[in-house]
């Protein structure tokens, strides 16, 4: 790709960038929260087309105007979020857009899916319903797909977001297979630490540009943050140690099941106080989607109870929570998190649009909303078109931002954060590691919930694991033993 | 009047009025199915019904050649419906807004034509409808030969139909790109699947069944042109088609029970139970909301039904 400029209404997401990837090599491609990587992917996918620029595959100049153009030129991409049809087969997703003849011919598609899992190593049934699949399998799928299209080149946006460890080093596995196979593979990611075990080659841009070019031997992980972000980064966090203060959350011998109706919380019982983080670590999908929806308020406890700053709330009861002053920052942040299609200040003003001075006499003042939204995106450099653009229209990243802006703006007694850091860049994550330690030091109690043991370990006074739903232990932050909290992440006590 | 409900004439009449009525539903219904399957709800569906009733009442009216108007009536059903993807489809309109403009539309269209072409006679100008075909030998077999063989060759056709769209959603290629940009358009797209194209076929495929449903009732069910001979179908189409979960047998079904409820109050006034009508039609609405509350609980909404299709719009 040479030279590939694209523009959305006001903002230049690529300027002039190029970017090149051989056969056999796994290229990352890096960058700040909004610097381009995916715009950049869907152009080279066909998805979007480039204003100016153009695209040579193996050497010879194409046009994709759309993703049929990008398969039929060997490339795939796996989006961010899926693109499977949950009530359909993993067999139909597989075959869709390549399916044959005018009959589907399920017994050949099926034969040729099962060669392609066997040379691969990925084992997936082809009958199950994708519905029913984890999302380290969902993404084995959708390497399928690709494959089943014959890719020669795979684009994966940042994969390993939504990965447990275990998932993301199979996934680290297969794409081995794929290389050395004599595929490519370009591999976004804002995990410093992951684009250093797998990639080759690591391209960096900023603000839509290219900044530069690194062999995996020839640079380590400092030098990539500061290119990525234009200055240094130092993740050494500076916090007053004060000793904490009375219990805000007490939650009582919890017992929830989750939507199949299987136990996934069993005898929970936890302490938070004031000037505290604890950190609930785990393997995902051992109880800590259901335990944040619990204190959400948008799952009822089957038994036990929740203690709110001495209170009993019941459960099932959103407003209940942010009366008591829990702010939440949920970790799906597209379907939970935000509102798509509304703007980013309706977005922000969410859940404080009915207080003073937002709102007298039940009638919205659009002034004071404008100029507090305006100041919290200057706060926490939201990167938008401005505030009354729809928020699909943000990265990623700044997704998460406008949610981080909302819930911590405030002054809550309580913050739950449900993966906080997913899919923000290095220097966002210093951001906002910082903005949780400020509310920590101003005194309100944090519940942690983080599949990324080292954000855990890095900010928090108290450590517990949880795994199939139970405590495993308990640990405090001076006598962190990593190897006791990997056994006891995989069930060993 | 007890014995004559359950009289064997009775019961044969019942039948065969009970296929005779579902007919338009059914074909309706399996339209709206395609239709919705690709992700567009098509509100049109009533409007264009009236109009492929006037339309092809008119062009038989004029020519004296039934098949002509059948022909006419779906073409002008695939106009409408290409006006109906170009509004909700390439433009991206709300689909309820585009759905109930084009029922307006079209409604108002199919009476001006029918008003231009006839005038206002005192006695409405009436067509030689289709005649009921006997199969030879099968309609002969006694009690049932006659209430089943001896349907109107569209009958036939709509029931031979049934199947047909059946593997055509559930065992053709075209039918697994149609299901899944339902569910996710954005899906369908990334694997190279032109979705607003699509989207148009279906919209296209879906508009000829509703012409020709509408003409049903003008050139068989009937013989002449009515305002209100459509008389609520087309809503019911689209009832059936939730209550079917959107899976052509069971949208059949539920078409093939409306027909029933539709001939057994005939039937019965003409026995001389008077039961006013609105009862009966309000049933199959009734049973909708009934089956509504246990389809809500399972997922198979298409999920991009409802959703105009973009590029360039999503995050991430
Ligand atoms: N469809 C769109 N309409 C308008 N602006 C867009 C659109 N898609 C992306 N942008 C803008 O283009 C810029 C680059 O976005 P892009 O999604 O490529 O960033 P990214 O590098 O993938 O970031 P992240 O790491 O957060 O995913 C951002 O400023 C974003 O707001
Ligand atoms: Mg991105």
């Amino acid at each position: 790709m040479v030279d590939i400029t694209k523009r959305f209404v006001d903002v230049v997401a690529n300027d002039k960038v190029s970017f090149s990837l051989f056969p056999n090599e796994v290229c990352a491609l890096l960058g700040e929260n909004g610097a381009g990587k995916t715009t950049l992917m869907n152009i080279l996918f066909g998805y979007y087309l480039c204003d100016s620029g153009e695209i040579r595959i193996y050497g010879r100049i194409v046009r994709l105007g759309s993703p049929k153009d990008a398969i039929a030129h060997g490339i795939s991409m796996i989006h961010q979020h899926f693109t499977l049809v949950p009530s359909q087969s993993v067999l139909e997703n597989a075959m869709i857009g390549v399916e044959g003849g005018f009959f589907l011919d399920k017994k050949k598609a099926r034969k040729r899916l099962l060669e392609i899992e066997k040379q691969f190593g990925l084992d997936l049934d082809p009958d199950a319903m994708a519905f029913t699949l984890t999302i380290g399998q969902q993404q084995k799928l959708e390497i399928l797909k690709a494959l089943y299209r014959e890719a020669k080149i795979l684009i994966m946006d940042e994969p390993t977001a939504v990965l447990a460890p275990i998932e993301t080093r199979e996934l680290f596995a297969t794409l081995r297979t794929l290389v050395d196979n004599g595929r490519s593979v370009v591999f976004i990611s804002h995990k410093l630490n992951e684009v250093m075990e797998i990639s080759d080659r690591i391209l960096v841009l900023r603000e839509g540009k290219n900044v530069a070019e690194r062999k995996k031997s020839e640079t380590r992980v400092q030098e990539l943050a500061s290119l990525m972000v234009g200055r240094e980064i130092l993740e050494s966090l500076q916090c007053s140690d004060s000793a904490a203060g009375n219990t805000v959350l007490q939650l009582k011998n919890l017992r929830v099941r989750n939507s199949k109706g299987v136990v996934a919380l069993d005898g929970f019982s936890l302490d938070l106080r004031e000037r505290e983080i604890v950190g609930i670590a785990g393997v995902s999908g051992n109880g800590q989607t259901e335990l944040s929806e619990l204190l959400f308020g948008i799952r009822r406890p089957e038994e036990g109870s929740i203690v709110l700053d001495g209170k009993e709330v019941p459960g099932g009861s959103p407003s209940a929570m942010i009366r008591a002053g829990m702010a939440r920052i949920p970790e799906d942040r597209i379907s939970t998190g935000v509102c798509m299609d509304l703007s980013v200040m309706d977005n922000m003003i969410l859940v404080d649009h009915c207080r003073e001075p937002f709102s007298k006499l039940g009638l919205i003042n659009g002034r004071e909303i404008r100029s507090w939204v305006l100041d919290r995106v200057r706060d926490f450099q939201v990167k938008t078109d401005g505030v009354d653009a729809p928020v699909k229209s943000l990265s990623g990243g700044n997704l998460q931002k406008v949610i981080l802006a909302r819930e911590l703006a405030g002054q809550p007694k309580i913050i739950i954060a449900c993966q906080p850091t997913r899919g923000l860049d290095v220097g966002a994550m210093e951001y906002v590691h910082q903005a949780i330690l400020r509310q920590k030091e101003r005194g309100a109690g944090i519940l942690l919930i983080s599949d990324d043991l080292d954000e855990v370990l890095l900010l928090c006074d108290r450590v517990i694991v949880i795994y199939e739903g139970r405590i495993m232990g308990e640990l405090c932050s001076d006598g962190i033993d990593r190897e006791r909290i990997g056994l006891w992440m995989s069930g060993v006590a | 009047m007890m014995a004559d409900i359950f009289s064997a004439s009775f019961i044969t009449g019942l039948i065969g009025a009970t296929l005779r009525m579902s007919t338009p539903i059914i074909l309706a219904t399996l339209g709206e199915i395609i239709t919705e399957r690709a992700g567009v709800l098509n509100l049109g569906i009533e409007g264009i019904m009236l109009f492929g009733a006037a339309s092809g009442f008119l062009a038989t009216l004029a020519t004296g050649n039934l098949w002509f108007g059948i022909l006419m009536a779906a073409l002008s059903g695939v106009l409408l419906a290409l006006l109906m993807s170009f509004l909700a489809v390439n433009l991206g309109l709300s689909q309820h807004v585009a759905g109930l403009g084009i029922t307006i539309f079209a409604s108002g269209l199919a009476m001006f034509i029918y008003r231009k072409a006839v005038g206002s006679p005192v006695v409405p100008p009436t067509v030689h409808p289709f005649s009921p075909l006997a199969i030879p030998f099968l309609s002969d077999i006694p009690f049932i030969g006659e209430s089943f063989f001896k349907q109107y060759f569209l009958t036939y056709i709509t029931w031979a139909l049934i199947p047909l769209v059946s593997i055509f959603l559930f065992r053709t290629r075209f039918g697994l790109r149609i299901r899944t940009m339902g569910q996710n358009p954005f899906a369908a797209d990334t694997v190279g699947v032109n979705v607003n194209r699509t989207r148009t076929i279906c919209l296209a495929i879906g508009g000829a069944l509703f012409g020709v449903a509408g003409a049903f009732l003008t050139l068989a069910h009937q013989n002449m042109f009515l305002i209100d001979v459509v008389g609520g179908r087309g809503w019911i189409a689209i009832a059936m088609t939730i209550f079917g979960n959107w899976n052509p047998l069971m949208g059949s079904l539920g078409g093939l029970m409306f027909g029933f409820l539709d001939a057994l109050q005939l039937r019965l006034q003409s026995v001389g139970i008077h039961l006013p009508i609105h009862v009966f039609l309000m049933i199959p609405y009734l049973m909708t909301i009934v089956a509504l509350v246990g389809v809500s609980r399972k997922a198979t909404v298409p999920a991009g039904l409802l959703k105009p299709y973009r590029r360039e719009e999503k995050g991430g």
